[in-house]
């Protein structure tokens, strides 16, 4: 585009006049007389700065609000497809539902069967089919919330997309990041994966039972968690045969007596439940 | 592949902002702890950018290094990778940057 008059091309016209430039030409027009060079505009730059997570950051910090109001302990689990995120869920909804109430917010590229079995177990819990996205963002969660109506006092669980890589950039407004690992992926694997398994507040590693079957070194696993993250948790389980299952059980009352409360204002658990 | 996402997301910024100019190179900042892999971006934003006044721009991928703190001798150092170590040997690190994920600037012609 021509700096001067913002025409657009070297062959163009003006009027009744046709012409072409090359190069840098100085001449005049018969419109209006006026002398300009027709220059290669110049580039602006022009500074954004624009943080391209703000909108998630946005929206996962009015689900942590409506979270804390609402007293909500809110999980985020993250795996791979096949480490036993739902077989665990189960367990813990039968085990605990007497005394504590669940919800389920299930991510699978398709179908609705996971929220089914969940629900089978004694949850309220809604699918979210995600078609070829790869993960769950905090809008999305948002929505599943608002339709879902979780009471409060409840423990929610987001199930998210079966996938190690994508979940690690999505922060959902969750109180912890739960990774599931299981042992027939390898030790190795946190570091194959180092993102997700920086981000963990509780690594659980799942189907301990198939120790003896398959090569994996707990100790070795623990080390490669350690290069990444200092601070998570890590507990062996079983979700089929309850090995360590209570030590989880423990961290979720844990937590749940933290946040599972409605924050300052609102109704206490005791007045709700004597209304 | 969030990175599609996120591709069609920066398309939408940047032409929103050169309101009808042509864009010939856009810079985006991926911090050593964003979980985006560059080649990815790259890829997807020329898929995301075609028919659109960003169909030509180059996208230009910053790495910024990270500086971390060390919880072992207190110092604070640069670090590329994840996978990070301070110069004393320890790995008990405070990440004090490396979460970057953004636009910096453009250029329009």
């Amino acid at each position: 585009m021509c700096a001067s008059c913002g025409c657009s091309e070297i062959v163009h016209s003006h009027g009744d006049l046709e012409h072409s430039h090359a190069g840098t030409l100085e001449h005049s027009h018969e419109h209006g007389g006026a002398v300009h060079t027709h220059e290669p505009a110049a580039a602006r730059e022009l500074r954004l700065e624009h943080d391209l997570l703000e909108s998630n950051r946005l929206a996962a910090a009015q689900n942590r609000g409506l979270f804390e109001a609402r007293g909500i302990l809110c999980l985020n689990f993250v795996s791979s497809p096949g480490s036993g995120k739902t077989t665990l869920l189960e367990r813990t909804i039968r085990d605990l539902g007497q005394h504590l109430t669940f919800a389920v917010i299930q991510g699978d590229q398709a179908t609705a069967r996971d929220a089914e079995r969940v629900r089978r177990a004694g949850a309220r819990a809604i699918q979210l089919n995600t078609g070829t996205i790869c993960h769950l963002d905090a809008a999305m969660v948002a929505r599943a919330v608002s339709e879902l109506d979780v009471a409060s006092g409840s423990i929610l669980a987001i199930e998210n997309v079966g996938n190690l890589v994508c979940p690690a950039l999505f922060d959902l407004g969750e109180h912890a990041r739960v990774v599931v690992a299981s042992v027939p992926e390898g030790s190795d694997k946190p570091v194959k994966y180092p993102y997700i398994f920086r981000s963990a507040d509780l690594v659980l590693v799942n189907k301990m039972d198939l120790g003896p079957y398959v090569d994996f070194e707990l100790e070795a696993f623990t080390g490669y968690v350690r290069s990444l993250n200092r601070k998570a948790t890590l507990l062996p389980v079983s979700a089929t045969s309850g090995q360590g299952i209570d030590d989880w059980y423990r961290w979720l009352h844990e937590h749940w007596r933290q946040h599972g409360v409605p924050s300052a204002g609102g109704p206490t658990r005791t007045e709700s439940a004597s209304r | 592949m969030h990175e599609l996402g996120l591709a069609v997301e920066i398309v939408e910024i940047v032409t929103r902002r050169a309101a009808g100019a042509r864009i010939r190179r856009v810079v985006v900042e991926v911090g050593v702890l964003t979980a985006v892999l560059p080649d990815a971006l790259s890829f997807c934003f020329s898929l995301a950018s075609d028919g659109t006044e960003a169909a030509e721009a180059a996208l230009e991928i910053l790495r910024p290094s990270a500086r971390v703190r060390c919880h072992a001798c207190g110092a604070d150092s640069e670090q590329t990778s994840v996978f990070a170590c301070c110069p004393c040997g320890a790995t008990d690190l405070e990440w004090l940057s490396g979460s970057e994920f953004k636009i910096s600037a453009m250029e329009v012609i």
